[in-house]
């Protein structure tokens, strides 16, 4: 039985149709990239995977059971920017997963459990390649150390899925590529399963051993909102030519003139 | 020649720079009270700095002749005290109605907009209702402060509540968190420096409820004593008073942000 199964899944907003009738069948320890242009309904999808937003028709399930509409532990996420608490130092931000659960009052540790919990976050830390900034405010830290310190801060949780909304988007491209090594190698060890969306085809076409592209198929030009997007490329990756690298970024980058178009 | 908004003072000029308004007040006063007191040296509205000295000397350190106090650290210490009081409940009610509207929407529903009606009251207006219903005593006094801030203040915590980033609630609940943690372990440690500057801006608006309730009914106080002396027209009393008072909510301005910087390094930052 496949680990997260989608099932005749649509979102609207009022007469606004997002994503259209999405089936996906994925099997535990995938890493699924997601591309496609703006407003496709990628964070969309990964938001109603996350359970802050619920599908407006069809189910998504996950090991049969249809997802909480809530946000759980079962579920990391890492967004863009501010996934990281400016209130807390790097191990304290660290060190929170586990004094939330380990308290259920106060949210906060001490004594023996409290030195457990900390190693735990040091060995992340260590992991991510954070240890000597443990005692920095997130402010203090780079755009990519903020984001190596979300990675660490959601897999102490050793969530079943791990969502990765655009999280390397904001950065350079030199960091980018660190990212990306620290993100498979996390993967590989953790053996969770990965879904991440990204603006850069080139990122998803080589992350991770899947790749969704979000598209609109119709596009009426009196009514833009009239058809929504559905998964138009799901491609194994390894298996990718350059020509049909190139025939998915025509197709994306004509979608996002026509959306610009809209709202020029 | 650069332009103007590119001239920037040097450091010693920019505090010479600083004290030179303060300086001109008191050279201003002094030549007009002298050029009064030549012409009718009994003139009451701008007393000499040695008459003013003498009443501090008579208010401050000695005993007053029927009480056997000194009237300038009684009123001190009463209005302080209605004021310390006053702001600390303030700050306490706004901090939990403020995170409660801010943070969950069951609360908000039906605060959210009562609140902000509540804070349009005039405050001075309902005074005479205060008296009424709480008598003449401390109370009315330390309510009307809390009527005229704490308002204010739970709107101020409710919009920096709704100013942090959604990310970070949702991922504190993928943390396992639950609504009670994530309200003091998300939401209160970043809104405290908040709370302290709300307080620093409705200092002003409590210091004037306060001299405003002392003013009507009260038997001591900085705002009672000026008032009083009003009728002797003891412009002697009334300016030391008035000093006083400024350098009370000036002191107190710097020692709540020092508070803040101490205790909040993350937020006294560059910017993320």
């Amino acid at each position: 039985m496949s680990f997260i199964d989608v099932k005749n899944v649509w979102k609207t907003y009022q007469d606004q149709v997002v994503l259209e009738n999405i089936n996906l069948k994925v099997k535990k320890g995938e890493f699924v990239t997601i591309v496609g242009a703006s407003g496709c309904g990628k964070s969309t999808f990964l938001r109603m995977l996350l359970g802050q937003d619920v599908p407006s028709r069809g189910h998504i399930y996950c090991d049969g059971q249809v997802l909480r509409d809530e946000p759980d532990e079962k579920r990391g996420i890492v967004f863009q920017r501010y996934s990281v608490f400016p209130h807390l130092t790097v191990l304290q931000n660290v060190v929170l997963g586990t004094e939330l659960a380990g308290n259920r009052y106060l949210g906060k540790l001490w004594g023996r459990k409290k030195r457990a919990a900390i190693d735990e976050a040091r060995a992340l830390l260590a992991a991510v390649g954070l240890q000597p900034s443990e005692n920095k405010y997130p402010h203090e830290l780079s755009g990519g150390m903020q984001q190596r310190l979300a990675l660490a801060q959601s897999l102490i949780k050793k969530p079943q899925m791990l969502l990765l909304d655009e999280p390397f988007g904001a950065l350079d491209p030199g960091i980018r590529a660190d990212m990306h090594e620290l993100v498979l190698t996390l993967w590989r060890e953790s053996g969770t399963t990965i879904f991440m969306v990204t603006h850069d085809l080139k990122e998803g076409f080589y992350l991770g051993t899947r790749l969704l592209v979000f598209d609109k198929m119709r596009h009426d030009p009196h009514a833009p909102g009239r058809f929504g997007a559905g998964i138009t490329y799901d491609l194994p990756i390894g298996k990718t030519e350059r020509q049909l690298y190139q025939a998915i970024k025509q197709d994306v980058v004509t979608t996002e003139r026509i959306a610009e178009k809209h709202r020029a | 020649m650069k332009r103007l908004i590119n001239l920037h003072p040097q450091p010693t000029t920019a505090w010479i720079l600083a004290l030179l308004p303060f300086a001109m007040v008191v050279l201003g006063y002094v030549v007009a009270s002298d050029l009064r007191l030549a012409e009718n040296p009994n003139d009451k509205l701008l007393p000499s700095f040695a008459t003013i000295y003498d009443a501090i000397v008579r208010l401050a350190f000695t005993e007053d002749k029927r009480s056997g106090e000194f009237l300038f650290w009684l009123d001190t210490w009463a209005s302080l005290q209605r004021l310390g009081i006053a702001v600390l409940v303030s700050a306490l009610m706004g901090l939990i109605i403020g995170i409660g509207n801010g943070l969950i929407p069951l609360l908000r529903a039906p605060f959210s907009s009562f609140i902000a009606v509540i804070s349009m009251v005039p405050p001075m207006a309902i005074l005479p209702v205060l008296f009424i219903v709480f008598g003449l005593g401390e109370l009315s006094k330390v309510m009307l402060i809390v009527l005229g801030t704490a308002p204010f203040i739970a709107r101020d915590i409710q919009q920096r509540v709704m100013e942090i980033p959604a990310e970070q609630i949702i991922k504190a609940q993928t943390l396992q968190a639950n609504s009670w943690q994530i309200a003091i372990r998300v939401i209160l440690p970043q809104v405290m420096p908040r709370l302290i500057d709300a307080v620093r801006l409705s200092l002003g608006a409590a210091w004037l409820f306060l001299i405003a309730a002392e003013a009507i009914a009260s038997t001591e106080g900085l705002g009672y004593r000026i008032f009083l002396v009003r009728r002797y027209m003891a412009m002697d009393v009334i300016l030391p008073y008035v000093v006083w008072i400024t350098l009370l909510a000036f002191v107190a301005d710097i020692g709540l942000r020092a508070v803040s910087k101490v205790c909040f390094p993350w937020y006294h930052r560059g910017g993320v």
